[in-house]
């Protein structure tokens, strides 16, 4: 029964399965904490020179991308995203330290689903990762 | 009988009252105040009868006698030209103030562009011409002084010596009071008065002698008339080509002769003088000649025949037996040789000291006589010294050739000399084409016709060989002196006049026509023949209605229209003018020209008045005043130029500048973005993580804990964070306050060990050689300790060798004190070297608590400190360098 449950468990929690692009320890056990309680699994990584490749392999419900990251920056993580075959849909959360307007624009034209700025209010992370899910799923 | 003794008495009280009159005469001209007829036009025109000299006061009787009426002659030239010139000879004068000439070897050589050479040919000509001149009158002295000794058998007369003291004797009195002031335009009013004293004598002396002629040894004027009748001289045929020639030599003499110019125009104080002395002067020439011929013909009825008549003057008074009128008559002479002579010898010194003597004196001093008082004393010496050369030249003349010759044919001779100057003179004055060449041309051509046609031949004595007076120059007949190119039969005088002038004149034309005038030539001439025009003399500005549109014009340009237009509106009212432009008057023209001076200066200003209101003239002094200006004008550009360039240079640096504010702005906000991430991050922590612990109820304790932790630590790193940025901007900002003190660096070193490791877990192994850490140093040892502890805790964060372990190296070099931090790890790549010193910079991808500003806090530290922190890039291991400066005394 608890492997039945587990796999339901999984079944449930199909389509709920995040990468998250982050370089702060604490930062992503904060995001790990919170998603996983949702039902979210939750697929951390601390460098931007291979993000690519692994949200390529993990093939994720949801990103949730860092704009400064050691390696290659969240801008030109989610500018190669959105070139690649099947990524032009996935949802894209931004999170960053630099919240400048112009970071926005700039994140919004290059195909970001919901720019927020740190520090966020869990609620209001929370709120996009549903919004966003479910976004994709109506679609 | 007066004896000879009586005569030098009177002579020289004569002498001394004449010193005494010119001595009072300066006097009272250097104080200012000199009564009127002092300056009246009286001085003037008798300063003018030096034209009649000993020649005219005695030669006239005897040329009477031997010629006739053709004495006349030499006061009809003069009149002619007092009375038909006088508007030339006002130009002479007016040419004369204008350009403060000396002479006229001075005006000949100012008209054609200043040139000395034309100078000294003047000069020369009247030296030469004078010369003679001079010897006639110390004959004429000589001779009446010879009178007189005849008379009295007690006194033997050394002829040659009595010359000889009245050449010096007048040399003393022309030195005396021909040099006493420097500038020719002072005038000598001394020697004027003086002259003039003496021409009432002289005309006293001849009217005394012939109203005792006619009413004393004649029954009246119409007994006289029939002696005249019955004597040689109403015999005498009128030659009209001698009538002529010598009426216009005898008139260009009194405009070319330097004397003359002297007294006419360098000596005239006013130019309305000029006007009274054109009838008052012709008067007193017609009085001086009223008695010539009943004197002439009474003298040869009563003396015996060959008694000279060149001395009836003095002769019909003596043979009379009338003394007192016979002393008169001497005087009479006398007066009028030695006013020639001292007019004559100032006149010249000026011209021989000026031309011939200055220039020479000043090239050999080359550059070195800049002393204006060593100049003005050379000036007078070689006056006072030309004065008694030309006396002596006089002298030797006379002792030369002067003693046979008849007084008038001397006097015709000087005559023809100096007219030779008349063309260019003329020329000068009236045409603009004349040029230097053309004047030095006919100059040169008459002199030596002059000189081979009359002089030479006057002179005799073996000066000019007997062959060639009749054969002609190097034996060809058409270059006899008296007849020139076979044209004989004419009077000697007569030809050589003719020919002399008739040649310089067409080579003068001829000369000027063929070359072309230089610039200052050019100006000189215009400023010569438009005088009138544009000097200022009693008719000053001269203008018309048609002026003041030009002028307008002019203005508008220099003065903007606006200003300009107020300005002859406000001239107007000011002349109380209803139509719209004002009047040229001469106070309009100065204030225009004052103010168009304040925007082009003040000679462009005169320049460009002075071509629209005075006619085309402009002055040599005008047009260098405006190349000085125009001079200043290029200097003043060149210094914009300068000015410009380091304005241009000024803008670049300000681009520079700029570009650098430009990127520092940059820098500041991607410092502020740097910062703002900082900060932001730790508190997403934070805020994440106390919201989890707001908001998860019964969440495991384990959770709690690690949770709250966390807040803890990023709580501590964000304070961390605050603290370093605080202490770099104080650093930064160089208001931090270093504590120098003196300690061990052993001490310091320990401490900073001791600190960076307890701050972190990780093990390191430190390496240290206490003996070589025993310096003292002085600085601010926390901020060193602070260093020191920021690269050891560094290397404990991020060696990454198995065991860890960090070398301080003490060493000194260069008087430098060195610390390095060595570690075994693997160091950092080449190419983050340069960067690791930055903010902000992290060189490694793993986040190791610290926000990439301790180095940075490092460099400015020791930068404070007067030292240095440096990555060593040759060591394998991560190495750092801290050197500081060590003072001497400070080992130990």
């Amino acid at each position: 029964m608890g492997r039945k449950l587990a796999l339901r468990e999984e079944f449930l929690h199909m389509g709920r399965h995040v990468v998250l692009i982050e370089d702060e320890p604490n930062i992503i056990e904060a995001i790990r904490f919170l998603l996983t309680r949702e039902g979210w699994t939750v697929e951390a990584h601390s460098d931007g020179q291979n993000a690519i490749e692994v949200i390529k392999a993990a093939k994720p419900d949801l990103v949730i991308l860092d704009l400064m990251l050691p390696g290659k920056s969240g801008m030109e993580i989610i500018k190669d995203l959105r070139e690649q075959e099947k990524m032009t849909e996935l949802p894209v959360l931004m999170l960053t330290a630099r919240g400048q307007a112009r970071d926005r624009e700039m994140a919004e034209k290059a195909g970001v689903s919901r720019f927020m700025t740190k520090p966020f209010s869990n609620t209001e992370v929370l709120a996009a990762v549903r919004d966003l899910h479910a976004q994709a799923n109506q679609a | 009988m007066a004896s000879l003794n009586v005569l030098v008495a009177v002579c020289l009280v004569y002498v001394a009252l004449l010193f005494i009159v010119a001595f009072a005469a300066d006097r009272k001209a250097s104080r200012g105040h000199r009564s009127a007829w002092l300056r009246s036009p009286l001085i003037y025109t008798l300063s003018l009868s030096i034209y009649c000299t000993a020649w005219t006061f005695y030669g006239a009787v005897g040329y009477a006698a031997r010629s006739g009426l053709e004495f006349i002659t030499i006061y009809l030239g003069p009149t002619l030209v007092m009375i038909g010139w006088w508007w030339g000879l006002r130009k002479l004068v007016r040419i004369g103030r204008s350009q403060r000439v000396t002479s006229i070897a001075d005006l000949i050589s100012a008209r054609y562009g200043k040139s000395n050479t034309l100078a000294i040919c003047v000069t020369i000509l009247a030296v030469i011409g004078v010369t003679p001149y001079i010897a006639l009158q110390l004959q004429s002295i000589t001779l009446s002084f010879a009178t007189f000794a005849e008379a009295d058998p007690a006194r033997q007369l050394y002829e040659t010596t009595t010359v000889f003291w009245v050449a010096a004797g007048l040399a003393v009195f022309a030195i005396l009071f021909g040099t006493r002031n420097l500038n020719a335009n002072e005038r000598h009013h001394g020697v004027v008065t003086a002259v003039a004293l003496e021409a009432m004598v002289k005309l006293v002396a001849l009217l005394a002698v012939g109203i005792f002629v006619v009413w004393g040894l004649s029954d009246g004027i119409g007994e006289t008339m029939a002696r005249v009748d019955a004597s040689q001289i109403g015999q005498w045929q009128m030659q009209g080509d001698r009538w002529a020639t010598i009426t216009f030599l005898s008139a260009a003499a009194f405009v070319c002769l330097p004397r003359m110019f002297q007294v006419m125009v360098v000596e005239n104080e006013d130019e309305r003088h000029l006007r009274v002395a054109a009838w008052a002067f012709p008067l007193y020439l017609l009085l001086m000649s009223l008695f010539v011929v009943p004197i002439a013909a009474i003298g040869l009825e009563l003396l015996p025949v060959g008694a000279n008549p060149d001395l009836f003057v003095l002769t019909i008074p003596l043979s009379q037996g009338r003394d007192g009128l016979a002393m008169l008559s001497f005087l009479g002479g006398f007066s009028s040789a030695t006013s020639m002579v001292i007019v004559a010898a100032m006149a010249l010194s000026t011209m021989v000291s000026n031309h011939i003597v200055m220039p020479i004196w000043l090239r050999m001093q080359g550059h070195g006589a800049s002393v204006s008082g060593d100049v003005r004393n050379v000036v007078l010496l070689a006056r006072r010294v030309s004065i008694a050369v030309i006396m002596a030249l006089g002298y030797f003349y006379y002792r030369l050739a002067g003693q046979d010759a008849a007084l008038a044919s001397i006097g015709l001779i000087s005559f023809a000399g100096i007219a030779q100057i008349l063309p260019a003179l003329v020329g000068g004055l009236f045409w603009r084409g004349a040029t230097r060449t053309g004047a030095l041309a006919g100059l040169s051509l008459g002199f030596l016709i002059w000189l081979y046609t009359m002089l030479l031949p006057a002179l005799g004595g073996g000066l000019l060989p007997d062959a060639v007076l009749t054969d002609g120059l190097f034996g060809f007949p058409w270059l006899r002196p008296q007849a020139l190119f076979g044209i004989e039969g004419l009077d000697p005088i007569v030809h050589a006049v003719l020919w002399s002038m008739a040649l310089n004149a067409a080579a003068f034309c001829i000369v000027s026509l063929a070359t072309f005038p230089n610039p200052l030539e050019r100006l000189q001439g215009a400023q010569f023949v438009n005088v009138f025009d544009h000097s200022a003399g009693p008719r000053g500005w001269t203008g018309l209605v048609a002026q003041s549109e030009d002028l307008m014009v002019m203005s508008q340009r220099i003065l903007g229209a606006g200003e300009a237009q107020d300005f002859f509106q406000s001239e107007a009212i000011r002349q109380g003018s209803h139509r719209g432009l004002p009047e040229p008057t001469p106070a309009f023209l100065e204030r225009l020209e004052r103010e168009l001076s304040g925007s082009v200066g003040a000679a462009a200003a005169h320049a460009m008045v002075g071509q629209i209101a005075g006619g085309s003239s402009v002055s040599v002094e005008d047009l260098l005043a405006v190349a000085d200006e125009t001079a200043q004008m290029l200097e003043y550009s060149s210094q914009l130029e300068v000015q410009s360039k380091e304005l241009s240079r000024t803008a670049k640096k300000l681009r520079e500048t700029n570009e650098k504010l430009t990127q520092i702005s940059q820098q500041k906000d991607a410092f502020l973005s740097q910062v703002s991430h900082e900060l932001r991050t730790p508190m997403t922590s934070i805020r994440a993580f106390s919201e989890i612990l707001r908001d998860t109820e019964g969440g495991s304790e384990e959770d709690t804990v690690r949770h709250a932790s966390i807040i803890h630590d990023e709580a501590l790193r964000l304070t961390r964070l605050l603290n370093d940025l605080l202490d770099l901007s104080v650093l930064e900002s160089g208001q931090v306050s270093l504590n120098m003190t003196v300690g061990s660096l052993g001490e310091v070193l320990d401490h900073a060990v001791s600190t960076a490791l307890a701050g972190s877990d990780k093990p390191l192994n430190v390496i240290r050689a206490p003996s070589t850490e025993v310096v003292r140093i002085s600085s601010d040892l926390d901020r060193l300790s602070q260093v020191f502890i920021n690269l050891i805790a560094n290397a404990q964060k991020y060696c990454d060798a198995e065991n860890p372990e960090i070398s301080i190296v003490v060493s000194t070099r260069y008087g430098r004190l060195r610390i390095d931090f060595l570690d075994n790890g693997s160091g950092i790549p080449r190419a983050s070297q340069q960067l690791i010193f930055e903010k902000f910079s992290r060189v490694s991808p793993e986040k190791a608590g610290g926000a990439g500003l301790g180095l940075a806090i490092c460099r400015e530290i020791m930068l404070r400190l007067g030292g240095d922190v440096r990555y060593l890039s040759g060591h394998p291991g991560g190495a750092f360098r801290v050197s500081l400066p060590l003072a001497p005394d400070l080992v130990t």
